[in-house]
C-alpha cells in the first residue's frame, strides 16, 4: 500500500475525482470501440507505424486540437474564478496548478504541434519532395512529443500537477518550496517533448536545404517554406538550451544538486536567465510560421504575388537573429543594472522594425489586390489590427523603466495573449481551413467558418482588452482572487464573457468539422482556392508519393505560372518511386520513454534504469538494421494516378 | 596501399589524445585557477574544431558553405548568450 501512496493527489477535490472517472471511462470506451470495430490492425498499420509526413502531420493536428480543448477548459476555469471578487470556485492551490498547466499545454502542446502539423503536411509538398529527409526520425519526433504531452496531462490525476507557473522559476520550483512531484512532471514531460521538437528542427532544416525540386533555389521558395526554414534554424539553436536547462532542473529536484538553489553556490536567477534564453526565441518559433501562413493566404486571396518577397525574407532572417538578443526583457526587474536593461530595451524595440516591415508588406499586397473574403482570409484580415495592439504594447513593455510598472500585471498577460491569439492561433485556424481540402479532400463549411472567425475575433478583444486596464490599475497576474474594494470586478467579468465567447468559437470549429464531414461535397478540384504554390498541383487527398513526377520549378509561384503562363511543371515519364518503409520502433521507443519519464517523476529507479536500457536497445537496433525502403512500381503509379484523376 | 591508409584520421586521433592528456594535466598539476582555465578553454576549442573537421568531415562535401555558416551562426549565438549572461548575472549586478 505504501508504494501506491506516492501516486495520490496531494490536494484533491471533487472535480479531480470526477476527471479521474471520466478519463478511465474514455479509455475503456476507446479500447472497447477499437476492439468492437476491429480497428486495432488498421490503427497499427496506417497510423502508429507510419512514417508518411502527411499522416504524421494529421496526427500532430489531432493532438493539437485535443490540447486546445484541454487548455481551453483550464482557461475557462481561471476566468470563471476571477469573474467576481472573492470567488470560492477554486482555491489558491488549484488556481496555481491550472494556470501552470494552461500555459504549458497551450504553448508547448497546442501551439507547437499545430505549427509542426502544418509544417509536416505542407512543406514537403511545397518544395516538391516525396517526404522529409529523415522520415523515421519524423515519426520519432511525433511520438516523443505525444508521450511528453500525455505524461504532463496525467499529472493532475496521478501525483499532482506542477504549480510554479509555466516559467517554473526557482527557488519556487525547487524541492524546498514545491514538495509534490508536480515540478518533476514539468521537467521530464517537457524534456521528452522538447527532444522531439529538436529532432523536428534538424529534420526540416535538412529537408528544406537538400530536397527542393529542381529549379527551386532558396529565393524561389514559397514564403511559408521560408518561414519554416527560419523557424527551424531558431529551433536548432534555442532548444538545446531548454534541454540543458531542464536537465539541470531535474538534477536539482531528483539528485539534490545546487544549480538553482539559493545556498551552496547555487544561483536561482540562472534559471530565469536560461529559461528566457530559450523562451524568447520560442515565441518567435511560434510567430514566424504563422507569418508564413498569412503570407500564403493573403497573396492567394488578394490574387496578387506577395509584395516585397526579398524584404519578407530579410526581415525573417533578421528576426531570427534579434530573437536571440532580447531575452533579458522578461526580467528587467530582477536587479541587474541600468546599462544591461538599456541594451536589452534597445534590442527589443529593434525587433518591432522587421515585424513592421512584414505588416506593411501584407498591407501593400492587399492594396490594389482583388480581395476575396474567405474564412482563411478573414482570419488574416482580423489578425492585422489585433496583432498590432499586441505588438505595440510589447514595445511599451520593452522600455525597461516603464516595465517596472507593467511587469507581472494583467497588462503583460493581455500583451502576450494579444500577440499569441491573433498571431498564432488565428494563423493556425486560417491554415487549417486553407489546407483542409488538401488534407481530407473536402472543404470546411465557409458560412460556419466565417461566423467562427468573427466570434473568435470579437471575443479575443472582449476577453483581453479589459486586462490592459485592470493591469494598469495594478491587478497582478497569477493571483487567485481579489477584494471587491479594488474595483477590478467589472473588468474581470467582461473578460470572462469574452472567454466564454472564445469557448463558443472553439466549439463551433468542432461543429464545423462534424458538419462538413457529413454534408460537404467530395467532388472538389485539387485546387479549390485557385492558389499559387506546388501543394495544389497534386491531387487531393494527396497520394503517398506526393507527386507522380517531380515538378520543375522556375519561380516562387510555380503552380500559378503553370496555370496562367503555360509553364510546364511535370516533364517526363513515370518512373518507379523510392519510398521509406513503415516502422513500429519510433512508437515503441516513445512508449519506453513514457515509462522512463514516469519512473523518474516518482524516483522509481529500477524501472527507470530498465527503461533507459530499453531506449538504448532501440537505438542500437536502428544502427544495425538494414532497411533500404521499397519501390512503388510504374504500373502502381499509373493505376493510382488514373484513379485520382477520375476523383478530382 | 599508402593512399588507402587513413593518415589524416590517425594523426587526428593521436592529436586529440594529446589534447586530452594536456587537459588532464590541469587536474594532476598544481596550477593557478586562471592558468588551469586557460589550458582547459584552449584545449576544448581546439579539440572541438579537430573533431568537426577530421571526424565529422565538415568541409569535405559541396554543402560546406551551409555547414560553416551554421557553425559560425552557432558560435555567434553561443558567445552572445555566454557574455550576455555574464553581463546580466555578474558584471552588472
Ligand atoms: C513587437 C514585438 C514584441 C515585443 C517588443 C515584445 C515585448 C515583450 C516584453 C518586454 C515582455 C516582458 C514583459 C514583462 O514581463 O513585464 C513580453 C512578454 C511576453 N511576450 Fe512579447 N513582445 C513582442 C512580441 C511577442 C510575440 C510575437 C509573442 C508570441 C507569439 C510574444 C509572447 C510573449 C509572452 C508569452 C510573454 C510573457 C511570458 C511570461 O512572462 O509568462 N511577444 N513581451
Ligand atoms: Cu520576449
Amino acid at each position: 500500500m505504501e508504494f501506491f501512496e506516492r501516486f495520490a493527489i496531494p490536494h484533491p477535490s471533487p472535480a479531480i475525482y470526477a476527471s479521474m472517472v471520466a478519463i478511465a471511462l474514455t479509455m475503456v470506451a476507446i479500447v472497447a470501440g477499437l476492439t468492437y470495430f476491429k480497428k486495432w490492425g488498421y490503427l497499427w498499420r496506417e497510423w502508429l507505424t507510419t512514417v508518411d509526413h502527411k499522416r504524421i502531420g494529421i496526427m500532430y493536428l489531432i493532438s493539437a486540437l485535443l490540447m486546445l480543448f484541454r487548455g481551453g477548459a483550464d482557461a475557462i476555469m481561471l476566468r470563471a474564478q476571477l469573474a467576481v471578487p472573492e470567488n470560492k470556485l477554486l482555491d489558491a492551490q488549484h488556481y496555481n496548478e491550472i494556470f501552470t498547466t494552461h500555459g504549458i499545454v497551450m504553448i508547448l502542446f497546442m501551439a507547437m504541434p499545430f505549427i509542426i502539423a502544418l509544417m509536416n503536411f505542407v512543406v514537403p509538398l511545397q518544395i516538391g519532395a516525396r517526404d522529409v529527409a529523415f522520415p523515421r526520425l519524423n515519426a520519432l519526433s511525433f511520438w516523443l512529443f505525444f508521450m511528453g504531452a500525455m505524461l504532463l496531462n496525467i499529472s493532475f490525476v496521478v501525483g499532482g500537477s506542477p504549480d510554479a507557473g509555466w516559467t517554473s522559476y526557482f527557488p519556487l520550483a525547487g524541492t524546498e518550496f514545491s514538495e509534490s512531484v508536480g515540478s518533476n512532471y514539468y521537467m521530464i514531460a517537457i524534456q521528452i517533448a522538447g527532444i522531439g521538437t529538436l529532432m523536428t528542427g534538424v529534420n526540416f532544416l535538412t529537408t528544406i536545404l537538400r530536397m527542393r525540386a529542381p529549379g527551386m533555389t532558396l529565393m524561389k521558395m514559397p514564403m511559408f517554406t521560408w518561414s519554416v526554414l527560419v523557424t527551424n534554424v531558431i529551433i536548432v539553436f534555442a532548444f538545446p538550451v531548454l534541454t540543458v536547462l531542464l536537465a539541470m532542473g531535474t538534477f536539482d529536484r531528483l539528485f539534490a544538486t545546487h544549480f538553482f538553489t539559493t545556498t551552496n553556490g547555487g544561483m536561482d536567477m540562472l534559471w530565469a536567465n536560461l529559461f528566457w534564453v530559450w523562451g524568447h526565441p520560442e515565441v518567435y518559433i511560434l510567430i514566424l510560421p504563422a507569418f508564413g501562413v498569412y503570407s500564403e493566404v493573403i497573396s492567394t486571396f488578394a490574387r496578387r504575388n506577395l509584395y516585397g518577397y526579398k524584404s519578407m525574407v530579410a526581415s525573417m532572417v533578421l528576426i531570427s537573429l534579434l530573437s536571440f538578443l532580447v531575452w533579458t526583457h522578461h526580467f528587467f526587474t530582477m536587479g541587474q543594472g541600468a546599462l544591461t536593461n538599456s541594451i536589452f530595451s534597445i534590442t527589443t524595440m529593434a525587433i518591432a522594425v522587421p515585424t513592421g516591415v512584414k505588416i506593411f508588406n501584407w498591407l501593400l499586397t492587399l492594396w490594389k489586390g482583388k480581395i476575396e473574403i474567405t474564412t482563411p482570409m478573414l482570419y488574416s484580415l482580423l489578425f492585422i489590427p489585433l496583432f498590432t495592439i499586441g505588438g505595440v504594447t510589447g514595445v511599451m513593455l520593452g522600455m525597461s523603466a516603464a516595465d517596472y510598472q507593467y511587469h507581472n500585471t494583467m497588462f503583460l498577460v493581455a500583451h502576450f495573449h494579444m500577440v499569441i491569439i491573433p498571431g498564432v492561433v488565428f494563423a493556425m485556424l486560417a491554415g487549417l481551413t486553407y489546407w483542409w481540402p488538401k488534407m481530407f479532400g473536402f472543404m470546411l463549411n465557409e458560412r460556419i467558418g466565417k461566423w467562427t472567425a468573427w466570434i473568435i475575433g470579437i471575443s479575443t478583444l472582449v476577453a483581453f482588452m479589459p486586462m490592459f486596464f485592470s493591469g494598469l490599475d495594478g491587478q497582478a497576474r497569477r493571483m487567485y482572487t481579489y477584494s471587491e474594494s479594488t474595483g477590478y470586478g467589472p473588468l474581470n467579468m467582461i473578460s470572462f464573457i469574452g472567454a466564454v465567447g472564445l469557448a463558443v468559437g472553439f466549439v463551433l470549429i468542432a461543429y464545423n468539422v462534424y458538419y462538413s464531414v457529413r454534408y460537404s461535397p467530395r467532388n472538389i478540384s485539387a485546387d479549390p482556392w485557385d492558389a499559387r504554390s506546388l501543394e495544389w498541383a497534386t491531387h487531393s487527398p494527396v497520394p503517398e508519393y506526393n507527386f507522380a513526377i517531380v515538378p520543375q520549378v522556375d519561380s516562387s509561384e510555380a503552380f500559378w505560372d503553370a496555370k496562367k503562363k503555360g509553364h510546364e511543371l511535370f516533364k517526363g515519364e513515370y518512373e518507379k518511386i523510392h519510398m521509406p518503409n513503415n516502422s513500429g520502433v519510433p512508437f515503441l521507443m516513445s512508449c519506453i520513454f513514457f515509462v522512463w519519464g514516469f519512473s523518474l517523476v516518482f524516483s522509481m529507479w529500477i524501472p527507470a534504469i530498465a527503461a533507459t536500457i530499453g531506449i538504448l536497445a532501440c537505438m542500437a537496433h536502428r544502427s544495425f538494421e538494414k532497411d533500404h525502403g521499397r519501390y512503388i512500381s510504374v504500373e502502381e503509379v499509373e493505376e493510382t494516378e488514373s484513379k485520382l484523376r477520375g476523383a478530382s | 596501399m599508402s593512399e588507402l591508409f587513413p593518415r589524416k584520421q590517425v594523426m587526428g586521433f593521436v592529436f586529440s589524445m594529446v589534447l586530452t592528456a594536456v587537459a588532464l594535466l590541469v587536474y594532476f598539476l598544481d596550477m593557478s585557477f586562471t592558468a588551469g582555465m586557460t589550458v582547459l578553454l584552449i584545449t576544448a576549442f581546439v579539440q572541438a574544431g579537430l573533431q568537426l573537421v577530421v571526424f565529422m568531415h565538415a568541409g569535405e562535401t559541396d554543402d560546406k558553405g551551409s555547414i560553416y555558416t551554421n557553425i559560425f551562426y552557432g558560435v555567434v549565438i553561443a558567445l552572445v548568450t555566454v557574455f550576455g549572461t555574464l553581463l546580466i548575472l555578474v558584471w552588472d549586478m
